[in-house]
């Protein structure tokens, strides 16, 4: 891999097996083995992607729902293996998705600071060392010895950011994180997540919000039906996008226009 | 196998991260604690000898140590096997977000569980004392059998763990399973019984019931029948064929938990 390249996605396709009917108890699995039912419709969430990310890139990723944004940034952040294709990664790369979920409800503050760093991958004296920061960062000092579940879940949330960002990572993932806590700590987030990008931070970011991606990134993706339809800089990529959700507009409004009025 | 040990040394913190959150957690808020390990065996053994001892005849002196070896093995595998499979639900949340080998999961439990059942051992050495039990040199050999279950419990909790990530009711199955597996492990009741009624190949179809008494020939051989070479060899065969299976069925499967959880 070149050296400026930090993401680099290889002609992934990602396809699931949507069975008609749930099955999900064995009973079930059996009789309907037995008579023939287990049938299958598969989707194509992503059909062939290709993308390389160069180092300090801050890469928007948009679609209508359904596009397959999700699917990419899991297979990216390697916890979902792809149908077909290969992801190659240059650095750490830590995923700031559902920030909070993940904590141990019965375990203390403190203790899930190290189980959760533990999950990214830190060492323990690594975690020693920035301890205090995370706390600090986190406001919650006065809480690291009450048990997760009494927290509010803006504060997991607070202590979920504090730990992912801490260590400062080389590859980040955003899934709609910045819709998180009070506005303060939103924009001590947003402050924090600044001085990362000064930093050459490379970021993949999915958000409906167009106003955010115009403000985080400096390049875009627009996915459509798994497949990359739009890729550049984000004011072209944003105008192409604003088109789709016009054109879908305008179908649901003949829809609309064609039902009985009550 | 080498990437095996390189994941060993790389995730060693996590490992040991999850090992200890069990152990904090089994007996957090309770009075006693850890204490708990050793006094929970130790009043079930009282229970159970109080009610059938008539079952065994009163003058056999080492009755306690009958019922605590079974009892103690017993628990282990119900405890290991169970949270073993519950493992990947419980941590679906993580499973979501963080891409570590997803066998750390079931693994780590299993070792928590194995921890409290060693600590629990110190229960069966201390009534050994109380009871004056005799000492030879195949005491010593007690340890085979404690390895033996180690990797047989593995083995069916990993099997477990992907089973119940596609069929939920596995686990209530699971549970009338162990129900037929406790009552055919003779904890509380005399082997010769079954023996003279021709009934005791349903014993020795039963893997865990076979550990016991490996346990029991090595603590207690006056009370059970001899030791027989082939009986160490299918269990320790079995033992680690349940093993290997339970880690192949697991990695081959595992790519697809993430769109069942």
């Amino acid at each position: 891999m070149e050296n400026d390249i930090a993401v680099r996605v290889n002609n992934v396709s990602m396809t699931f097996n949507l069975s008609t009917e749930r099955v999900d108890n064995f009973k079930e699995f059996v009789i309907r083995r037995l008579q023939g039912k287990l049938q299958y419709e598969t989707f194509h969430a992503l059909n062939h992607i290709s993308i390389e990310i160069k180092k300090g890139e801050r890469v928007g990723i948009l679609g209508l729902n359904g596009a397959g944004k999700s699917t990419l940034l899991k297979i990216i952040a390697g916890v979902m293996k792809p149908t077909e294709g290969t992801v190659e990664l240059d650095g750490d790369l830590v995923p700031l998705l559902e920030l909070g979920a993940g904590f141990d409800k019965q375990y203390t503050g403190s203790e899930n600071i190290y189980l959760y760093g533990a999950m990214l991958g830190y060492s323990k004296a690594l975690i020693d060392e920035k301890y205090t920061q995370i706390v600090r960062f986190a406001r919650l000092k006065k809480f690291m010895d009450i048990p997760i579940k009494n927290y509010s879940s803006g504060m997991r949330a607070r202590l979920g950011f504090a730990i992912a960002t801490i260590m400062e990572p080389d590859i980040l993932i955003l899934d709609e994180v910045l819709a998180v806590g009070d506005a303060r700590f939103r924009r001590k987030c947003i402050r924090k997540l600044r001085k990362m990008f000064d930093k050459g931070t490379t970021v993949l970011f999915v958000s409906h919000s167009i106003e955010q991606i115009r403000k985080v990134c400096n390049r875009a993706i627009l996915l459509e039906n798994g497949q990359i339809i739009a890729d550049g800089d984000t004011d072209t990529v944003i105008r192409v996008y604003q088109k789709e959700i016009d054109i879908d507009e305008d179908d649901n409004d003949n829809d609309s226009s064609q039902l009985p009025i009550p | 196998m080498q990437t095996f040990i390189v994941n060993a040394k790389k995730y060693s913190f996590l490992i040991q991260q999850l090992v200890s959150r069990d152990i904090k957690l089994k007996y957090r808020r309770s009075y006693m604690g850890y204490i708990w390990t050793l006094l929970e065996p130790l009043l079930t053994m009282i229970v159970l000898c109080f009610v059938f001892s008539q079952l065994k005849g009163k003058s056999d002196r080492l009755f306690p140590l009958y019922v605590l070896t079974g009892k103690l093995i017993y628990t282990f595998f119900s405890g290991a096997t169970k949270s073993a499979m519950k493992s990947i639900q419980n941590n679906s949340a993580m499973l979501r977000k963080v891409n570590v080998p997803k066998i750390i999961y079931p693994l780590t439990t299993i070792f928590s569980n194995f921890i409290f059942f060693l600590l629990s051992l110190l229960v069966l050495i201390l009534v050994a004392i109380v009871l004056q039990a005799p000492v030879s040199f195949i005491t010593f050999f007690s340890f085979v059998p404690i390895v033996l279950i180690f990797f047989m419990s593995t083995g069916v909790g990993l099997i477990l763990a992907t089973l119940e990530v596609f069929f939920r009711d596995m686990q209530y199955l699971w549970n009338v399973a162990l129900t037929m597996i406790m009552y055919t492990c003779a904890i509380f009741y005399d082997v010769s019984l079954v023996v003279e009624n021709g009934y005791d190949w349903v014993l020795r179809l039963n893997p865990v019931y076979m550990v016991i008494l490996l346990l029991r020939q090595s603590v207690i051989p006056s009370s059970v029948e001899v030791f027989h070479w082939h009986t160490l060899g299918l269990t320790a065969l079995f033992s680690f064929a349940l093993f290997f299976l339970g880690i192949y069925v697991f990695q081959k499967n595992q790519d697809k938990f993430i769109f069942y959880v």
